[in-house]
């Protein structure tokens, strides 16, 4: 139980997929001006996520493993996220288009959204069993939208803000999130 | 022949990927720990983008329209692939430096972003071109962010000394100096791209 309590907390706070390890920064300056658009990106990185670990797993494991096909990985890998993203596209089109609209041309971008595959590609080379990968992947990206979330409340308000010109959009984002990171290394001390 | 110079040089400076149209924001963060990790990172996606650059713009005339973007992912796919096993053969000391983001190089939007926006539409010469200037616009950016952090941080620069280390400070080889040495390296581009 320590063990799923542990992925949890690391995942979430002490090695926060976006502040201490740089994956999925397109999305996180693109999407992250809005706190609505904010948690419906994180929603949908949450689903493709999970299931993207699960497969990607059940692939290593039962295919590229016993055939020898290691050096497959990455090819394997990143198709199977395409092919989860068209889905979901197409199911979210149909049943929440607002939402679909919201998010627009990020929604296939989740296809070239690195937190994805490097959560896939994370959780073979740290060899998690199946339930500790899909803990993993989960919280990962809970991490990834509680991110995304306080920096779109953060961005929110620095829109309202007088700042240099040069200074305005993506440099003084950059810079907030530095200052963000250095919260969540605060979290580094927490052991299990 | 100005022309060729003109697509070379467009990737370097007017729209380097990195300071003005803001493409792979994850590697750029990710592997800047310092000027030599920069460099090679910078190195081996360019070697990437301009092997897919080249192969795209080959056989942009047999992908039909509606399966390009899979096809074009494919084709980034293999020469990764072709990357990581290169890497791991002769450098195994960099395959542990770069780790996860030597084949997190599929999903770096530059790749994906010059396959569609250049080299879907032009000439094998003009796409290799493109590739070249591109990458050497990815590698300039990632060295000056990494020499930026390095100095700051250790007070070295590509390993040699400039002012002892106990005066650097710490905060820019981790991971906030990161976003807060390209905030600010992005502020100053925009400063002088408004002047000049």
């Amino acid at each position: 139980m320590l063990t799923y309590i542990s992925i949890i907390v690391t995942a979430i706070f002490i090695n926060n997929i976006v502040f201490s390890q740089f994956l999925g920064i397109c999305p996180f300056l693109g999407v992250s001006k809005k706190t609505s658009s904010a948690l419906g990106m994180g929603a949908a990185v949450t689903f493709v996520t999970t299931i993207a670990t699960v497969v990607a797993w059940l692939l290593q494991t039962y295919v590229l493993n016993p055939l020898g096909l290691q050096f497959l990985q990455t090819i394997v890998f990143i198709l199977v996220i395409a092919f989860l993203v068209q889905l979901l596209e197409i199911i979210m089109k149909k049943t929440v288009p607002a939402l679909y609209q919201a998010l627009g041309v990020f929604l296939p971008l989740i296809t070239t959204n690195c937190a994805v595959l490097g959560v896939a590609i994370l959780v073979i080379q740290k060899g998690f069993n199946l339930i500790e990968a899909v803990t993993y992947g989960i919280s990962t990206s809970l991490g990834f939208t509680l991110a995304l979330w306080i920096f779109a409340g953060i961005r929110e308000q620095l829109e309202l803000m007088p700042l240099p010109r040069a200074m305005k959009g993506v440099p003084i984002a950059l810079i907030c999130a530095g200052i963000l990171a250095m919260a969540f290394m605060g979290f580094s001390g927490i052991k299990f | 022949m100005k022309n060729y110079w003109k697509i070379l040089y467009n990737g370097i400076v007017p729209s380097n990927p990195v300071f003005v149209l803001l493409l792979g924001m994850c590697a750029t963060l990710g592997t800047t720990s310092s000027a030599y990790n920069g460099m090679m990172m910078g190195i081996a996606t360019a070697a990437v983008l301009l092997c897919s650059n080249v192969v795209i713009s080959l056989v942009k005339n047999l992908v039909p329209d509606k399966v390009r973007i899979p096809a074009f992912i494919v084709i980034i796919a293999s020469f990764v692939t072709v990357l990581q096993l290169v890497v791991n053969a002769w450098l195994p000391s960099l395959n542990a430096s770069l780790g996860i983001f030597i084949p997190l190089i599929v999903v770096n939007c530059i790749l994906l972003g010059r396959a569609e926006a250049f080299a879907s539409k032009n000439g094998v010469f003009a796409s290799f071109l493109d590739g070249l200037g591109t990458g050497i616009g990815f590698t300039l950016a990632l060295v000056l962010l990494g020499g930026t952090r390095e100095i700051l941080g250790t007070g070295k620069i590509f390993g040699a000394e400039i002012f002892p280390e106990d005066y650097g400070m710490l905060l820019f080889v981790l991971a906030p100096g990161a976003f807060i040495a390209l905030g600010y390296l992005i502020a100053i581009v925009n400063k002088l791209r408004k002047t000049c």
